[in-house]
């Protein structure tokens, strides 16, 4: 054997690599180490593992549900309305924290001296103070404030705002999937003529009034299935009724229960200070010049914003909005406190309460609010690329 | 080079921590009472609490824990250390209670729990006891016109605790009369009672104990009443991890030689006076006969700590419940012999 031509290879190669690998399988090892650590706590303990119980008959009830569901329900299904009424409560906050984050983030701008400086109370006030404490405030100061049902605000005696929630007509349908189809038929045939517009634009220089003529599509198919596709439409308005000497119900409408309100309220509240500071850091950030510019070749102050301000400034706006929106989401784990239904307060609070199984639900509660972030992730990094600047 | 030996030192260290915590860890079931040996090794007595229910166990405002739940605590430490104020309380919610048992943050918790089949024999588990028994009931507006549980209509709306039994009763119940309701639930008692006081709901469920304990809290506690029917079976008692039976002898003994020292008239007064007594079973109460304590690895005056520094089931009643007027009539937490169905096993 040749002991000259052995080499213990330490190539830069293999320096980087050894360490590298080493970590991965300490990693592994530590993982390992917690699984068979737990396993071996749980069975001395006498505590089975397992996913079965969620096929179990769950046997207790919830306030607000989106889907069909009841005590006789698999706990599978109750996991499934605590994850939609979560989702629910995000996707109302991100709407409205969007909303509002955006006006009170231009409003900060504001040559107006008033505009400006309420906005800037606003984002001081709402963003340092902690977010439960400002749950607690709008459930309570909303509880304290409602009227009992028996004399709720009414509005034109269609709608009723009381203690219990917000009552509003009930829509009943007859031949919806016609009016659904109707919708998306119109979405769809909005996004051809965009391409087809953008073609006359680019090919012929052809300015089509796109705003309208989309508009006059999204109302105009769905109003024709009306006309011609025998859908109609009738509201079942909320009546009072009485159970006993003091105690009234609103029954045959449909009720927004305080809970989500002022959850949703309190969520947009707070996160849209932080949009509203990304708002304005995006719009400050696009160059004076470009501006400058922009008015030297006669474009007027609306097509300065939406031409050439906003598509520069949504670029440095639309990551730290991404956080925003991840924190939201995050946060409307806070609605145990309040009552409202979400997936920690029915899954990981009673299911887990009434099963015991701690391990399980709070592993399936955790990867659920993962999947539902890096979705969130996925979708706003989409959209960042989307509006990157595309070197030619 | 340097910095790869680095790293081999590093990585050197990361797996002599990895093998030095893999001889650490769990072995429980060994015949010695490894929760003794810690308790009297940390010299108090690890005992899970309620966040504040008052009679069972409640927090002044100096932070002394007073209530029958925390005599059961307390009667384990004076057991086990000699000083019955030697116990470290842990308040925890509904939810958190079990895990914090088993997992060993607590080693007794005595914070009026429902014994139930699945959480006795589902997750790791054991019940000693009863030391209070309870029934779940509701409370209404006295100006609501509903005087009893048959007065419930379609769309009533109730508030309780997440988290507790007493969400599955509301269910049966309301099922079994066909009745649809509005279920509320919140993670404290705190939020449950503002959100009652201010109309949220029209009327508030949760054990009878606890509906009379949470009156006080309102604002005007006048207004509001009790109803009469009890629609479930709730025993609550102190709890233990499974696996340890000496230390689950240990609790369940110490909450019943409260409960017997009340049965033969043994109280916190005259308790060492009794060392003579003509009555076997007193004696043995009192540590003059007998070597009961050795059974589970304590001396033979345990029996007598417990009656002299915490006194006995009546005593503890009284100062707590009865006199707090939270329940005044003792109801089925009397003595066998005196019509109640406290019954417990003789201490021979």
């Amino acid at each position: 054997m040749n002991f000259k031509n052995f080499k213990f290879d330490l190539s830069n190669k293999n320096k980087d690599l050894i360490p590298q690998v080493l970590t991965v399988l300490l990693l592994v090892l530590v993982v390992i180490y917690f699984t068979i650590n737990a396993q071996n706590n749980m069975g001395n303990r006498g505590i089975s593992f397992g996913f079965g119980f969620l096929s179990q008959e769950s046997s207790f009830d919830i306030t607000f549900s989106l889907i069909d569901y009841d005590g006789s329900h698999s706990y599978a299904k109750a996991f499934l309305v605590g994850l939609l009424n979560t989702i629910l409560v995000s996707s109302i906050g991100i709407f409205f924290a969007t909303i509002l984050g955006v006006t009170v983030g231009i409003g900060r701008l504001s040559q107006n001296y008033l505009v400006a400086k309420a906005a800037e109370w606003y984002v001081e006030i709402f963003r340092n103070i902690p977010l439960i404490l400002q749950i607690f405030f709008w459930y309570f100061a909303a509880l304290r404030a409602l009227p009992l049902p028996v004399d709720s605000i009414n509005f034109y005696d269609i709608s009723f705002l009381n203690v219990k929630g917000w009552y509003v007509p009930k829509f009943i349908w007859t031949n919806f999937s016609v009016f659904f189809y109707s919708i998306i038929l119109a979405i769809i045939s909005i996004i051809f003529f965009y391409k087809y517009a953008k073609k006359q634009r680019d090919e012929y220089g052809k300015q089509l009034p796109t705003f309208y003529i989309s508009l006059g599509i999204i109302i105009g198919l769905p109003l024709l299935t009306f006309l011609i596709g025998g859908v109609s439409l009738s509201f079942q308005i909320p009546e009072l009724e009485q159970l006993s000497t003091t105690v009234y119900v609103y029954k045959g409408g449909v009720s927004i229960i305080p809970e989500l309100i002022s959850l949703a309220l309190a969520l947009s509240m707070y996160t849209a200070t932080f949009i509203a500071e990304n708002v304005r850091a995006g719009i400050l950030g696009v160059s004076k010049g470009q501006k400058e510019a922009a008015a030297s070749i006669g474009l007027t102050k609306g097509q300065i914003l939406k031409l050439v301000v906003m598509p520069q400034a949504l670029r440095i706006i639309i990551p730290p909005t991404t956080n925003q929106y991840l924190n939201l989401t995050k946060n409307s784990s806070l609605a145990a406190a309040i009552a409202y239904p979400d997936i920690v307060l029915v899954f990981a609070g009673t299911a887990l309460m009434q099963t015991g199984r701690a391990i399980e639900i709070i592993s399936i509660t955790m990867l659920t609010y993962l999947s539902l972030s890096l979705s969130i992730s996925v979708f706003m990094n989409w959209y960042n690329k989307k509006i990157a600047i595309k070197e030619k | 080079m340097i910095k790869s030996i680095k790293t081999w030192i590093l990585v050197g260290f990361a797996s002599l921590l990895l093998v030095a915590c893999g001889q650490g860890g769990g072995g429980a079931g060994s015949k010695k009472s490894k929760t003794l040996e810690n308790t009297k090794k940390a010299g108090f007595v690890k005992c899970g609490v309620s966040q504040g229910l008052p009679g069972f166990s409640n927090a002044d405002a100096s932070g002394n824990w007073t209530g029958i739940d925390v005599d059961v605590c307390r009667a384990v430490a004076a057991a086990v250390l000699g000083d019955a104020d030697k116990v470290k309380y842990t308040p925890l919610s509904a939810k958190e209670r079990f895990t914090a048992l088993t997992s060993g943050e607590i080693d007794v918790l005595a914070r009026n729990t429902t014994w139930t089949l699945s959480r006795d024999a589902d997750i790791g588990l054991t019940f000693v006891g009863v030391n209070f028994y309870d029934g779940q009931g509701f409370m209404v507006r006295k100006n609501s016109g509903i005087n009893s549980v048959n007065d419930f209509k379609n769309g009533i709306s109730a508030c309780t605790n997440t988290g507790t039994t007493t969400e599955l009763n509301m269910r049966d119940f309301f099922n079994s009369k066909n009745i649809s309701y509005e279920p509320i639930a919140f993670e404290k008692a705190d939020e449950v009672v503002q959100a009652y006081d201010a109309g949220r709901c029209d009327t508030y469920t949760t054990d009878k104990s606890g509906l009379a304990a949470q009156r006080t809290k309102l604002s005007a506690p006048d207004d509001h009443k009790v109803l009469p029917e009890t629609i479930s079976k709730e025993p609550l008692g102190p709890v233990v991890r499974q696996g340890d039976s000496v230390w689950e002898d240990i609790v369940r003994w110490s909450l019943n030689t409260m409960i017997e020292a009340e049965e033969y008239g043994v109280n916190s007064s005259n308790a060492s006076s009794l060392k003579e007594s003509d009555n076997p079973a007193i004696k043995r109460l009192v540590g003059a006969e007998g070597e009961l304590g050795a059974a589970f690895g304590l001396d033979n005056e345990w029996s007598l700590r417990i009656i002299e520094q915490v006194g006995n089931y009546g005593e503890s009643y009284k100062k707590h419940i009865a006199d707090t007027n939270i329940l005044p009539n003792r109801g089925p937490n009397e003595l066998w012999t005196k019509g109640g169905i406290l019954y417990v096993p003789p201490a021979r």
